[in-house]
């Protein structure tokens, strides 16, 4: 088990394109660490330059305190599960799994011990004789990860493990794979692009945009203070809503101001003068019926998830917004409600930097 | 509808229009000679073995088929397997050079084979290797090596790329990768490319005829062609070896058709 530290790395390839641009990260000994991003902002690099798969440009990587950066990946002691679970086709489920130990000569019946016990917490016991062409997707994830448990190396490295299987297999699994680090207790590098996976089972994450790191922090400090506006929209769901417009001070108190709407802000709240973003979750929009004062708007849609509903509210005078209320209250489309936000729930940022601002 | 039947039609005459040659000389091979220049018929009457068995026992068949099977199954096996790590390297391998590299074996192919005979037996004699084994497995090599190669390198594009990731990460140098995990799954790919080889060499003419002196190197093409007497041309011998020939090579694409098809297209779509 070791400690990952990624330090001022640089990627750039041959044709010009940045992948990674100075990412300086520290992954605990233990931690479980999600890379999280859309596609192209640069997390399965960083991933493969961890793996040794790729070499950075500039920088350096070490694992458990050995500087790894020019070391090939036979020798850096890290296994990887393959977004295609990468299995041997050729080979049985437990030739599949002991291949590692083997080419290490350990010993044939300690290794054979090893594939079995590792087999037997996965559930895989009886499958070990057949190839993976006779295994379900759910099965071939196993004996990848199998594979890399028996392995027993200093970190694990997970590239979108969960995209190939279907959505109900990807929630059991999620699952399975937070338990296995708590039994395991080892550093897990996990890459996906879902921010559900990433909020679920990261101690922290990670988030990449065009190859620089936004923020890496808890999840839920994610959620609750994003320090820029690309994080909190991409961290949540359904997205947060953004409001565009200004500051300023009525009555002594600090105030937004957009088309449509106007809202009281927290005491300590920024005022400056230029345009704000205010940020606001759905789930922190309070919706009541009639009209109080206050923002008042038009539903246009609303979609029952069963525990939740999405509702889509039509600022009057202004623009839409995304809020989420329970499953007691009963929205109307055409009803004019009347929308209270919370000034805890607010966030502001700077529409130029997208930084929040505090 | 229409459409269809023209296709179909097409189909059938272009069958018959490249079998026929073959269905002739198999038919004719079983007929009498008298017969074959006074009653030719599409149907044979009478089926005779004469010209077989004058084959083995008034000439010495044997030997030319030996010769073709030396010649042919050495550069094969020498082809395959110098030509499989060529185009893994070339393949899955950076190297400076490397266009360069694959630009050069194409090269040699361009050249018709006429225009280098001269050179090359003038090269040949000078080292000696005139009427033997390795004065013909080596110019074949000059034309099966770039086949072997440019086969296999179809073949390794196709594999994915993150299962030598997986063996790599699992701790395997590239040779153990190489042997281990991804020779296993080529293996369709090699008995193809062994196959086109094989029969590219086996019908090989020109440099058979040239590099060689006399019966004792002769390969089967070679032989067939020098069948013809100063005064007779003794056909049905003649269509008798050729049906010995071709027969076995025939069979062979047929039984693996499929697989030579994959063989000529692999990489084609993936790339």
């Amino acid at each position: 088990m070791a400690r990952i530290s990624l330090a001022h790395i640089d990627k750039q390839y041959p044709n010009g394109f940045v992948a990674s641009r100075d990412l300086n990260l520290e992954i605990a000994d233990g931690e479980f660490l999600v890379l999280v991003g859309p596609s192209g902002s640069g997390k399965s690099t960083v991933l493969r330059m961890i793996a040794g798969l790729e070499k950075p440009t500039g920088g350096t990587i070490t694992i458990g305190g050995r500087d790894v950066t020019r070391l090939p990946p036979q020798e850096r002691d890290i296994a990887m599960v393959f977004q295609s679970y990468a299995l041997y086709p050729h080979m049985t489920v437990r030739e599949n799994m002991a291949f590692g130990l083997k080419l290490r000569k350990q010993p044939a019946d300690g290794v054979a011990r090893r594939v079995e016990a590792v087999a037997d917490s996965l559930g895989l016991r009886a499958m070990l004789e057949r190839k993976p062409a006779q295994l379900s997707g759910g099965q071939r994830q196993r004996v990848a990860l199998g594979r890399a448990i028996v392995r027993e190396p200093k970190a694990f490295l997970f590239d979108e493990p969960l995209s190939n299987l279907d959505a109900q297999l990807r929630v059991e699994t999620r699952a399975e794979l937070a338990r296995l680090h708590r039994r395991l207790g080892a550093t897990m590098v996990y890459v996906t692009h879902d921010q559900v996976e990433a909020m679920t089972l990261g101690t922290r994450v990670a988030v990449l945009k065009d190859g620089v790191l936004q923020q890496v922090a808890p999840p839920m400090e994610l959620y609750r203070h994003p320090r820029n506006q690309f994080v909190a929209s991409f961290i949540g769901s359904p997205s947060m809503n953004f409001l565009r417009g200004a500051v300023s001070r009525a009555n002594g108190m600090p105030q937004f101001a957009a088309p449509g709407v106007t809202l009281a802000l927290a005491g300590d709240a920024p005022v400056r003068d230029g345009p704000v973003l205010l940020g606001v979750r759905p789930h922190d929009i309070v919706l009541s019926a009639g009209v109080n004062g206050g923002v008042r708007g038009v539903v246009s849609l609303v979609e029952p998830l069963g525990s939740e509903q999405i509702v889509y509210v039509n600022v009057l005078g202004g623009q839409d917004l995304v809020a989420a209320v329970g499953a007691d209250a009963s929205p109307k489309v055409d009803e004019t409600v009347t929308i209270t936000i919370p000034s805890a729930a607010m966030h502001l940022f700077d529409p130029e930097t997208g930084g929040a601002l505090r | 509808m229409k459409g269809r039947i023209v296709a179909r039609v097409g189909l059938i005459l272009l069958v018959l229009f490249a079998a026929f040659p073959f269905y002739w000389a198999l038919v004719a091979s079983f007929t009498p000679e008298a017969t074959l220049f006074r009653e030719p018929s599409l149907w044979p009457r009478t089926l005779i073995l004469d010209h077989y068995r004058a084959l083995f026992t008034e000439r010495d068949f044997w030997t030319p088929i030996k010769n073709s099977l030396i010649v042919a199954g050495f550069t094969t096996a020498f082809c395959v397997t110098i030509g499989a790590f060529a185009a893994y390297a070339l393949a899955r391998i950076e190297f400076a050079g490397k266009r360069a590299v694959l630009a050069f074996i194409l090269a040699v192919t361009m050249f018709p084979q006429i225009s280098i005979v001269s050179p090359l037996y003038m090269l040949l004699r000078r080292l000696h290797l005139i009427n033997t084994y390795p004065g013909l497995v080596l110019p074949y090599m000059t034309f099966a090596m770039p086949l072997a190669v440019w086969l296999l390198v179809g073949f390794f594009r196709q594999l994915p790329r993150d299962l030598e990731e997986a063996a790599m990460v699992d701790g395997a140098s590239r040779w153990q990768s190489f042997t281990r995990v991804i020779l296993p799954l080529t293996g369709p790919g090699l008995a193809t490319t062994a196959i086109l080889t094989f029969i590219y060499c086996w019908n090989e003419f020109l440099f058979a005829l040239s590099f060689t002196l006399g019966p004792e190197r002769y390969t089967v093409p070679v032989a067939i062609a020098l069948f013809r007497g100063q005064y007779q041309v003794p056909w049905g011998q003649i269509l008798a070896a050729t049906v010995i020939a071709t027969a076995p090579v025939a069979v062979v694409v047929l039984i693996f058709q499929r697989r030579i098809v994959q063989g000529l297209t692999a990489g084609a779509v993936k790339g």
